[in-house]
């Protein structure tokens, strides 16, 4: 398929702007004018059309198929979201509106107060910010607030432990943040192994990022234990919150005895993502981590009026412009609002439910290494199929024939050959049935005819990329 | 698998084999074939001081990022450049072009915390089970 510029035809055009009359031009300096035309490719209003509703068909969304990406919750995003991060009062604002007459925004300060106050009662947490463009981000911004406590304290931290099920950024998160980070490894039952950590906690560890439930998609039992040791040595418990999702309203970090946690709005609160949308990662804390938060802050006075918090010397700054991706906290703000309290523990029990569903049925045809009841998701290995060749990736690709996105392979990477499988809510019993049906039938052909999994996708334009030549060879081109 | 004389193997899978003061240190072919094709060796940088055990420097391949903790206490002295361009030398090469980096230890009796050839051969065969 041609890209947009090879469609380019000279003299081409769609809407013609016109010659920028003389006046208008000088208003420009000579030095900024521009010279040549812009290389921009030339075409009809019809040629574009085309050519994005054509790469759109070629795009694979959850808005067309069943996408059950462990870790990465790719529920369905209801369209009243969307409806709502368009009004045009809220798509109009600028957001330095705020800073000079907050009478003139008193509507976006409302939103963003009021998500962070449910938030705090969905998590148990003392304050929020919106700031954080994302998951990672959020980490970051945690563990920054985490150095910012130490700080004041006089405290003299070095590492930060993170057990072997946590998500792959939180590791990355604190050393970029300048700390050495511990791993401990996890216990038969897939939790964080207790007395290792016990053995590995000393004074210095400024703080515990425990992803819950876990990458293996279980919970965390001794939860009460880890936050006694880390307590024990003044460390701060950070609770990445990408998998919130299975635990609304059924248990809330806060109560845990956590002390910062990140949420993914575009995750558990169903705003888009994964090419579909900016994220945002909001960061709550707890009463002793609440003065190190981001500002600029929204709060509200007496009589009902949002107002922006005057600076605040100890916190930590700005960590993105404005309050973040507004836009993403307005489809948040709706979703949570349109599901309220019992809605959001429906879609905790439903993604749990879907999840064990698809792990009770498929038991019998994939290796199952933590048998246990899990939570929002299920890890499978590919030891079974193995035998015959078979390796994890090949079931993943099989499935693409099948119409299925693949599930996450070869994460978390304490499992060998991981298939992490996450439903979501959103997914019907009769659209669960059809793809354990695929999957059962990919386990038997794996057995009678190996080679045909290995060889799939066959359906596809591109079957298999060569991914070894993609990641060694990185080319990126910019026009 | 293949599992060399000589060498000294951590749990973590990664070697070390010693002339004198001197360590070169790399993965083993059990690690480079459960990673799958090598696309880029995170080469340390030369003075760095690592203690046994310790993460040394970084691998990532097709499937995954993954740590490399270092067999001995020391101070890198050399790191094999030739992976810039062709990290593909871990994969075909495990125990001598797809060395990683050299150390200077000064501790050789640490060894005592790794495996020899014949240890480790014993260690592999129980995660294979």
């Amino acid at each position: 398929m041609e890209n947009i510029f090879e469609k380019s035809v000279t003299g081409r055009h769609g809407v013609d702007a016109g010659t920028p009359d003389e006046k208008s031009v000088n208003k420009i300096p000579a030095n900024l004018r521009r010279v040549k035309d812009s290389p921009l490719p030339e075409l009809s209003e019809l040629d574009v059309v085309r050519h994005y509703t054509r790469l759109s068909k070629l795009n694979f969304s959850v808005d067309s198929e069943f996408y059950p990406l462990g870790s990465c919750t790719m529920k369905y995003n209801p369209k009243a979201n969307e409806a709502a991060a368009v009004i045009p009062g809220f798509t109009g604002l600028h957001p330095y509106m705020a800073m000079i007459d907050d009478t003139a925004a008193q509507g976006a300060l409302e939103v963003i107060y009021n998500i962070s106050s449910l938030l705090c009662e969905i998590t148990g947490m003392k304050k929020f910010t919106t700031q954080p463009y994302a998951g990672a981000h959020g980490e970051l911004t945690g563990i920054l607030l985490t150095a910012a406590y130490h700080r004041k304290k006089g405290n003299k931290k070095k590492y930060i432990v993170v057990p072997e099920s946590a998500h792959g950024t939180n590791p990355a998160s604190a050393a970029v943040a300048g700390y050495s980070v511990i791993t401990v490894p996890v216990d038969a039952e897939g939790g964080m192994d207790v007395d290792i950590f016990r053995e590995k906690m000393n004074d210095e560890v400024a703080g515990v990022m425990m992803t819950m439930p876990s990458t293996l998609g279980v919970f965390e039992k001794k939860i009460k234990q880890i936050v006694e040791i880390a307590r024990k040595h003044d460390a701060v418990m950070y609770y990445d919150g990408a998998n919130l999702n299975a635990i609304l309203g059924k248990v809330r970090p806060g109560d845990m005895g956590f002390d910062i946690v990140h949420i993914n709005l575009h995750k558990t609160f169903s705003t888009p993502h994964g090419g579909g949308g900016p994220g945002s990662g909001m960061v709550g804390v707890s009463e002793r981590i609440a003065q190190f938060l981001p500002q600029p802050y929204v709060d509200k006075n007496t009589s009902g009026k949002f107002f922006i918090s005057p600076d605040n010397k100890d916190s930590i700054g700005k960590v993105a412009s404005f309050f973040g991706n507004f836009g993403v906290l307005l489809k948040a703000y709706t979703y949570i609002i349109m599901l309220g309290k019992e809605g959001l523990i429906d879609v905790s029990e439903m993604a749990v439910l879907n999840a064990n569903y698809i792990m009770v049925k498929l038991k019998p045809f994939y290796d199952l290494p933590y048998d246990r009841i899990c939570m929002h998701e299920c890890v499978f290995t590919a030891k079974k199929q193995i035998k015959n060749g078979v390796h994890a990736l090949d079931i993943a690709k099989a499935l693409i024939d099948r119409g299925y996105h693949p599930p996450t392979i070869y994460f978390p990477l304490v499992v060998e050959e991981a298939i992490m499988i996450e439903p979501t809510e959103t997914e019907s019993k009769q659209e669960l049935d059809m793809f354990i049906e695929a999957m059962k039938e990919i386990a038997m052909t794996a057995q009678s005819d190996p080679e045909k999994i290995k060889n799939s996708p066959s359906t596809t334009r591109i079957s298999r990329p060569d991914e070894t030549k993609a990641a060694r060879e990185l080319k990126l081109t910019c026009f | 698998m293949n599992v060399k004389d000589g060498y000294f193997y951590s749990k973590e899978h990664e070697w070390v084999k010693i002339d004198g003061n001197k360590a070169k240190v790399g993965i083993s072919d059990y690690a480079q074939h459960k990673l799958g094709d090598i696309t880029y060796v995170d080469l340390p940088p030369v003075g760095k001081a690592v203690k046994q055990l310790e993460i040394l420097t970084g691998i990532e391949s097709v499937k995954a990022a993954s740590d490399i903790y270092s067999p001995m206490t020391g101070k890198v002295i050399a790191v094999n450049k030739a992976l810039e361009n062709a990290p593909e030398l871990v994969n075909a090469s495990p125990f001598e072009d797809g060395w990683i980096a050299q150390l200077e230890i000064s501790n050789p009796a640490e060894t005592a915390n790794l495996m020899n050839a014949a240890a480790y051969k014993t260690f592999l065969s129980g995660l294979e089970e």
